[in-house]
């Protein structure tokens, strides 16, 4: 630690600390615009200039390291001179548009400039004009107010890792831009609109709409991933009109994802459903809440043998609606529930630790300095998780992937290890031979013999050692692989490379709330946590609740044809069922021909609740806007259906209440602390599937949810552009097919027409065809055997 | 004398091949040192004595730069030779690179041997096509006769040099920019600290010094710190490469011990041209605050005198002005030169040489306000000191060096709307 003093005022500072961050720290304001804490320092606006004792010129703050015994002045008549000079400079080619430009109320330059400017200009020239540039649909460009700060120009080659702008030009006609005239696609591109410190780049969904000082400004959490994202939702008259990053350093840091972002469009959308909807006579017809709700618990109790009753819920819903769906479903007598949408193999269920998580908390994963991830598209999955394992790799970090499709990264993969999905559980027998190896400790029962015909490349070792040697490292199961056939057999492996090589094993889960559902007892063969424990229970799970064709299903949070990994098995599931009640917040064709009744409820910006995210973190929000038409919380619903069942226990009066609940039988010392090592079930041998080609179904970035679904800007970007499939130049050759060619898609009895799309980081003899995307939903599932042949074509 | 150090070749056919280098005494000093083993600390004590401070502009005490390298420490490092010489009036380093490559090929190496750099780099501006193709035959030339490789004279020292052509930036010639060109990147200067010498090339330790620079150490080796600092005088080591330019009977670039009066270096040019008299000279490039001719005759041309007449030897780039040049004219075109060349990343240079320009494009065809004088001294005020590089200053010495001494014909163009003197008034 160093003394300095600032105006007067002495000031601790550590070594190597900027002036700018001492004096931030002891709440000494200087003005600045290219200096962001979570940014290298660019030091080129010269705003921060101020006086050091001894130095013959005025010192950027933001680039001056503190030394000891140092004297600074902020205030002093030679720094304020710097200060004001700057910013006349600044100001003389700004447009002074502030009445008609977003940023006006909360623009920096606009703030400083009541404080360092001048209300006359002494600059009579002709100011500069710079042609505004099409980005894509998130971002929009006002570049004749740009400041050149360059935060802009530094956040895509340090925090997203694709430099997608740059600088032009030189002097004052440098220009902010993208050389040749192309979208910004970074999945999170659009924290450059926070960084702006003026108008330049403003969000192209929602400018126009609002000044800032009509807004009302809710802390929220971000509910698209299993991050759990801090953000701040601002509303005008109760609807939403943009959502901004709030800074968490322990999980998102000052970023948040455009599906974050951007998402709540999807709110808006034409599809919600404003009224509950009842099915009499097959026909639909609106219908009170009461007598809704009537219906529904009649149609429920018509169906006397409650096993025949079963319940999915999306995984993204709040604590409190999960924790009130297991209550009323083993209220009435079945544990027939799960959130596991996409899963296929359960056989290992009951190895399964307290809750799904990192087992660190997020921003920990920057510290590793070794990830063996299996089965993630991680970046698109989960930006955030994506932002920080390429901060661990920009400090050396050794990160390699087992995947089917060789994904685009922002950082070096140590290794990657592209294979089949068939042949995963091979790959990784091959890591667990590496690793056992390399292990001093005795190989547990049985893995000799199953890892004995495989064959260990260098690479392999390479990466197991990698693994072994660092301090801290991961060994990390994405959603992908968490929804392939062998799921058990392919985890018990990876459990044993984590816990050969000392590193933490840790998962990323779909949807917000896994974690949550976990705990609350959303799942078949267990209940609730209490006391650091659960009770077991034995019900059916997703897959097995579709295939034995059951009587009734309440579906929460669903849309069968997209949320499910074998849609068709679920939609002949519903077709036959007796009864079945969905509770959404969106209607659909497809969910009335499904449904007997539907029930509107609230989204999750629209309720108050709590989400738990991976590292175990429990978030709790507020309702921030309102909800729509007569759609109600999910909570509320559920205790009114509680009470209608005459359960017990349903007297809640609040969301809190019900979190409360839980909280208070959980025992949270569970956060962050769950061990995720297996205890070692040796697999049984898998043989590889030979015949056919096989489809490899990821959950792609915006269809993950019916929200950002219908987000409308989203669904524009080149990310969204996924209803294709996808094979290997290789593949198209032996079948014949050509890119753009749109064949027939077809697994089992199920087919549709798809356009092919030609990519060689696809693996060998696979279809990328993926999850939630409208060919999907005329599939089976996402992982089985797959045919493509030419569509028949009418040419005459 | 003339003609001792940089041009000792100049006199010969084909001056700048290796046979001519040889015949002049070339490679013995880097032999020398290297056979006889003399630690780089002597050589970096003789560079100190000998006085040599940088000819890019900068006038930085060589010696002590080298010094500044932490050249015991493990890893790469650079030494870096900045041919990039944009600054408008000077045209010696081409003349170097033209005649008397070998030299600076030397003086690399040499460099290198002091401050622990295997690895050298040659930034060549990008206009300078033939003196690049001298440059790098000269260094396939080296390379080929042993004196640039491994184990060079038998000893431990390793030693490669490179050339690199710029992409035609002013701002290139700024070291830290120049790094970064090297690197691939867009020229601009980085903020200090870290200085090169620490974060360097590639992140590297690394030095850089002006063509002229590096080309005077070998006949400093060979000849003594002694020999080359008598030739100046103290504290201004040394001949010098003066490119001078005007309407002089015999412009061009002159090597001529430092301390030599103005006087007579003009004399060396035959004097004007006839019917042009001497107006001002600015003395060290472009960027160097102007001085009138009569105060010019009692300067000596060295580092010190010029700074006591209130302006920079610079980079020897002595600039005559004669009494037809309008000082408004002459600095409009300055002015514009520099709002082209700011590279645009800090606020100060970016926005306040296009402001400069812009005032003066005005007053320059007969637009200008009374009160743009006082503004214009202003504006350069404001940008000096408070920028990342030098080019503020260098845009805004010189609007400060011509109305110091030329307010009275600016006012003149405000007012009558023409020049005070020369084709333009009439």
């Amino acid at each position: 630690m160093v003394t300095i003093e600032i105006n007067g005022q002495q000031v601790e500072a550590e070594q190597g600390q900027m002036l700018i961050e001492a004096a931030d720290k002891a709440g000494i304001g200087i003005p600045r615009f290219c200096y962001h804490k979570n940014l290298s320092i660019s030091a080129s606006c010269r705003m921060c200039l101020v006086e050091v004792e001894k130095a013959a010129k005025p010192m950027p703050a933001c680039a001056t390291p503190v030394a000891d015994g140092m004297v600074v002045n902020t205030q002093s008549t030679y720094a304020l001179a710097a200060q004001k000079s700057v910013m006349e400079f600044l100001l003389i080619n700004h447009p002074l548009d502030c009445p008609v430009c977003d940023q006006g109320g909360e623009c920096d330059l606009q703030e400083f400039s009541i404080g360092y400017g001048s209300d006359k200009s002494r600059y009579a020239e002709i100011k500069r004009v710079v042609k505004d540039k099409n980005i894509g649909p998130l971002i929009a460009t006002e570049l004749t107010r740009c400041i050149h700060c360059t935060r802009c120009v530094r956040f895509g080659q340090e925090i997203a890792g694709m430099p997608e702008l740059g600088a032009t030009g030189r002097a004052d006609w440098m220009e902010i831009g993208t050389y040749i005239e192309k979208s910004i696609d970074s999945e999170l591109s659009a924290n450059i609109i926070d960084l702006c410190p003026v108008g330049a780049l403003t969000s192209k969904v929602s400018r126009f709409t609002y000044r800032v000082w009509e807004l009302a400004s809710n802390d929220s959490i971000g509910a698209h991933d299993c991050i759990g994202s801090n953000c701040n939702v601002q509303t005008k008259n109760g609807e939403i009109k943009r959502v901004i990053a709030r800074e968490n350093d322990a999980i998102n840091d000052a970023w948040i994802s455009d599906r974050d972002r951007y998402s709540f469009e999807g709110l808006q959308s034409d599809e919600r459903l404003t009224r509950p909807l009842i099915k009499k006579d097959g026909e639909w017809k609106e219908a009170s809440w009461d007598d809704a709700l009537q219906f529904a618990v009649n149609g429920l109790k018509d169906i006397k043998d409650k096993h025949q009753i079963g319940s999915v819920c999306f995984p993204s819903v709040t604590t409190e609606e999960m924790y009130l769906l297991q209550k009323i479903m083993r209220g009435i007598g079945s544990n027939n529930i799960d959130h596991r949408l996409r899963q296929s193999d359960f056989s290992g269920q009951d190895q399964d630790p307290l809750f799904l998580g990192l087992a660190m908390s997020v921003a920990h994963i920057s510290q590793q300095q070794a990830v063996l991830i299996i089965g993630s598209n991680v970046r698109k999955e989960q930006p955030i998780m994506g932002h920080q394992l390429r901060q661990a790799s920009l400090k050396g970090a050794k990160i390699s992937f087992v995947n089917s499709v060789s994904f685009d990264s922002n950082f070096k993969a140590a290794h990657e290890f592209t294979i089949a999905p068939a042949q995963m559980f091979k790959e990784l027998k091959v890591l667990a031979k590496a690793a056992l190896e390399s292990s001093v400790q005795d190989a547990p029962e049985g893995l000799a013999a199953l890892v004995a015909s495989v064959k260990v490349a260098d690479e392999h070792k390479q990466c197991i050692a990698e693994l072994s040697t660092a301090e801290n490292s991961v060994v990390m199961l994405g959603t992908i692989i968490q929804a392939m056939p062998n799921y058990s057999a392919m985890r018990m492996l990876a459990s044993f490379i984590a816990a050969a090589t000392s590193s933490t094993m840790s998962y990323l889960t779909p949807g917000a709330n896994t974690s949550g559902a976990y705990l609350s007892g959303l799942l078949p063969h267990r209940t609730h946590i209490s006391n650091n424990a659960f009770s077991h229970t034995d019900g059916l799970n997703t897959q097995t609740m579709f295939a034995e064709n059951l009587k009734g299903y309440i579906l929460y949070g669903i849309e069968a044809e997209r949320d499910l990994d074998n849609p068709l098995q679920a939609k002949t599931a519903l077709a036959n069922a007796d009864f079945v009640v969905s509770l959404s917040a969106y209607v659909t064709d497809a969910m009335q021909a499904d449904s007997d009744v539907i029930l509107p409820i609230a989204a999750i910006t629209e309720s108050s609740g709590t989400l738990i995210n991976v590292d175990g973190t429990w978030q709790s929000f507020n309702a921030v806007s309102k909800a729509n038409g007569l759609s109600k919380p999910g909570w509320k619903v559920l205790r009114v259906l509680g009470n209608l069942f005459n359960l017990d226990g349903f007297e809640y009066q609040s969301s809190e209440d019900v979190i409360n609940e839980l909280k208070s039988s959980a025992n949270q010392t569970v956060t962050n602390k769950t061990n995720n090592q297996l205890s070692w079930v040796c697999p049984e041998k898998i043989s590889a599937q030979t015949t056919g080609m096989q489809r490899i179904a990821e959950l792609s970035i915006y269809n993950v949810d019916a929200v950002t679904r219908r987000a409308a800007a989203l669904q524009q970007t080149q990310d969204a552009q996924v209803d294709f499939a996808g094979i290997n130049s290789a593949l198209a050759k032996k079948l014949k097919l050509e890119d753009a060619q749109i064949v027939t898609a077809k697994q089992g009895d199920n087919s549709t027409e798809v356009t092919i799309r030609i990519d060689d980081r696809i693996t060998d003899n696979c279809v990328y065809l993926p999850a939630g995307n409208i060919a999907a939903a005329s599939l089976g599932g996402g992982f089985d055997t797959i045919e493509l042949r030419p569509a028949y074509t009418h040419d005459l | 004398m003339a003609n001792e150090v940089c041009f000792r070749t100049l006199h010969l056919d084909e001056p700048w091949t290796l046979e001519s280098y040889l015949s002049v005494g070339g490679y013995q000093s880097l032999k020398k040192i290297l056979t006889e083993k003399i630690p780089a600390e002597d050589i970096i004590e003789q560079v100190k004595t000998s006085a040599l401070r940088g000819r890019g502009g900068a006038g930085f005490p060589t010696g002590l730069k080298w010094s500044f390298m932490p050249r015991h420490s493990e890893g790469q490092k650079y030494i870096v030779c900045n041919s990039d010489e944009g600054e408008p009036g000077t045209c010696k380093d081409r003349d170097i690179l033209r005649y008397n490559p070998h030299q600076l090929i030397e003086g690399m190496a040499i460099a290198g041997y002091c401050i622990g750099a295997d690895t050298g780099y040659n930034y060549i501006r990008g206009e300078f096509w033939e003196p690049y193709s001298r440059f790098d035959n000269a260094l396939k030339e080296a390379r080929e006769a042993g004196y640039l490789g491994d184990k060079l004279f038998g000893s431990d020292f390793n030693f490669d040099a490179h050339s690199h052509l710029g992409g035609g930036a002013y701002i290139c010639g700024e070291e830290t920019a120049l790094l970064e060109s090297i690197e691939g990147k867009k020229g601009q200067p980085r903020f200090k600290p870290p200085f090169p010498a620490g974060f360097g090339l590639y992140g590297k330790p690394t030095t850089i010094n002006n063509t002229e620079t590096l080309a005077s150490i070998p006949v400093i080796v060979e000849k003594g710190a002694q020999w080359f600092l008598e030739h100046g005088k103290p504290n201004n080591g040394g001949t010098k490469l003066f490119s001078v330019s005007g309407n002089l009977k015999r412009p061009g670039n002159y090597e001529i011990d430092m301390g030599t009066p103005f006087s007579e270096l003009l004399e060396m040019c035959g004097g004007m041209k006839d019917g042009y008299k001497l107006k001002a000279v600015i003395p060290g490039g472009s960027s160097s605050p102007v001085i009138p001719g009569e105060q010019m005759m009692d300067v000596t041309m060295d580092y010190d005198s010029i700074q006591a007449a209130g302006s920079m030897l610079g980079s020897g780039a002595v600039i005559i002005l004669d009494d037809n040049v309008c000082m408004v004219n002459a600095l409009a075109r300055l002015s514009h030169f520099y709002q082209e060349e700011s590279c645009g990343q800090c606020t100060p240079c970016r926005e306040g040489t296009g402001w400069i320009s812009h005032i003066m494009h005005r007053i320059e065809h007969g637009y200008g306000k009374q009160e743009d004088i006082d503004l214009l001294d202003k504006v350069a005020g404001d940008i000096m000191g408070r920028t990342i590089c030098a080019l503020g200053e260098a845009a805004s010495m010189p609007v400060k060096g011509f109305l110091k001494d030329y307010r009275d014909e600016f006012q003149y163009h405000i007012d009558h709307k023409k020049c005070m003197v020369g084709p333009g008034s009439k």
